[in-house]
């Protein structure tokens, strides 16, 4: 496969390498002279220095024969004007832009953007999973199908205590697969009563979240 | 009209201006603070100071009830992302976004996007001042 890299940052550069261990080909698009030279440097001359959004800059590079591009300097409308040209202009089969802001994830979706990486998000679900305070973690979330995966801490104060999971109202759109309680893991049933300490696994719509949210934790 | 302007730069503030004296409800985005400097004190739009990309700042500008949508921040990337966002997301009637890059311009144009390229029109006056009033 041929891989374009806009952006040679630090993210850049740590992505060629690795993907230089891989069988693939790849080239670094970056603007600045000195980046450039490191990454030459090191890597070998896989670097092309330009703008990544200059369609001159773009055809030197052989972006047509591209087969994945992949946007991720420190700016988000740089990677989304990157990959709409590599898209809609050479005819790029598959475009992945880093996002900074992790809002601009569905406008880049609705923006023609086949993938995003959003680095805040990946961190801040880091810190959530590692905080105690946190009683609702985002594990996982299928971004087409529209399900997300949620891990929940149940603890002394919540409002599910002392009933069955079929009498508290939880929405049809949301199913709880698996409750781990003391290091062992229960599958629920209807009949199923929380404890606390016990940490529930979610599979839900994004739009019961809330929901859930004020019947397992309050 | 209920217009949102992008930049308050000289292409900027001068629409803001122009558009507000004929009675247009004006709301111009910048990042820069000091640069509603360009605007004249008794300026009676609204300014709103963050980035122009962000889609919490464009709501908090009134992009949900614009009219129009203005890009003229002094970098094309970021005027093309913030008119598809307009456009696109909160689905502004009108939008248009400056570019300088001729080229990027008229691939933007091609794809559906109202685009004015500031560059193309000054080499386009200056070819025609050039040829028409050059000669003697």
């Amino acid at each position: 496969m041929y891989i374009i890299i806009i952006g040679g940052g630090k993210v850049g550069y740590y992505l060629a390498k690795s993907l230089l261990y891989t069988d693939n080909e790849v080239l670094v698009i970056e603007k600045d002279a000195k980046k450039c030279a490191t990454i030459a440097e090191e890597l070998g001359s896989i670097v092309l220095q330009g703008d990544g959004c200059d369609p001159r800059v773009l055809r030197e590079a052989g972006m047509a024969r591209a087969d994945v591009v992949v946007a991720v300097t420190g700016g988000d409308e740089v990677n989304l004007v990157a990959c709409q040209i590599a898209k809609r202009y050479f005819n790029v089969p598959r475009t992945v832009a880093r996002i900074n802001n992790p809002k601009n994830e569905g406008i880049f979706k609705r923006l023609g953007i086949d993938a995003t990486v959003s680095s805040t998000d990946a961190i801040l679900a880091q810190i959530e999973q590692q905080l105690p305070g946190y009683a609702l973690v985002h594990l996982l979330s299928l971004r087409g199908a529209g399900v997300e995966f949620l891990e929940i801490k149940i603890t002394e104060g919540s409002p599910a205590l002392g009933k069955p999971l079929k009498d508290l109202g939880i929405p049809q759109d949301v199913l709880l697969p698996l409750v781990l309680r003391a290091g062992k893991s229960i599958i629920p049933y209807g009949g199923t009563v929380l404890e606390p300490g016990d940490e529930v696994i979610a599979v839900t719509s994004p739009q019961s979240v809330g929901t859930l949210r004020s019947l397992l934790i309050g | 009209m209920r217009v949102v302007i992008l930049g308050c730069g000289r292409v900027g503030s001068g629409l803001a201006e122009k558009l507000a004296a004929e009675g247009h409800q004006v709301t111009v985005i910048e990042q820069d603070r000091e640069a509603f400097r360009r605007l004249s004190p008794d300026f009676p739009g609204v300014q709103v100071v963050g980035l122009g990309i962000d889609e919490d700042v464009l709501r908090r500008a009134g992009i949900e009830q614009a009219d129009a949508f203005v890009a003229a921040a002094p970098d094309d990337n970021m005027n093309i992302m913030a008119a598809q966002v307009a456009k696109e997301i909160f689905g502004v009637p009108r939008v248009i976004a400056r570019v300088f890059d001729p080229q990027r311009q008229e691939i933007y144009q091609s794809l559906g996007l109202e685009t004015i390229s500031s560059t193309a029109l000054a080499v386009e006056f200056m070819y025609k001042a050039l040829l028409t009033r050059g000669r003697g």
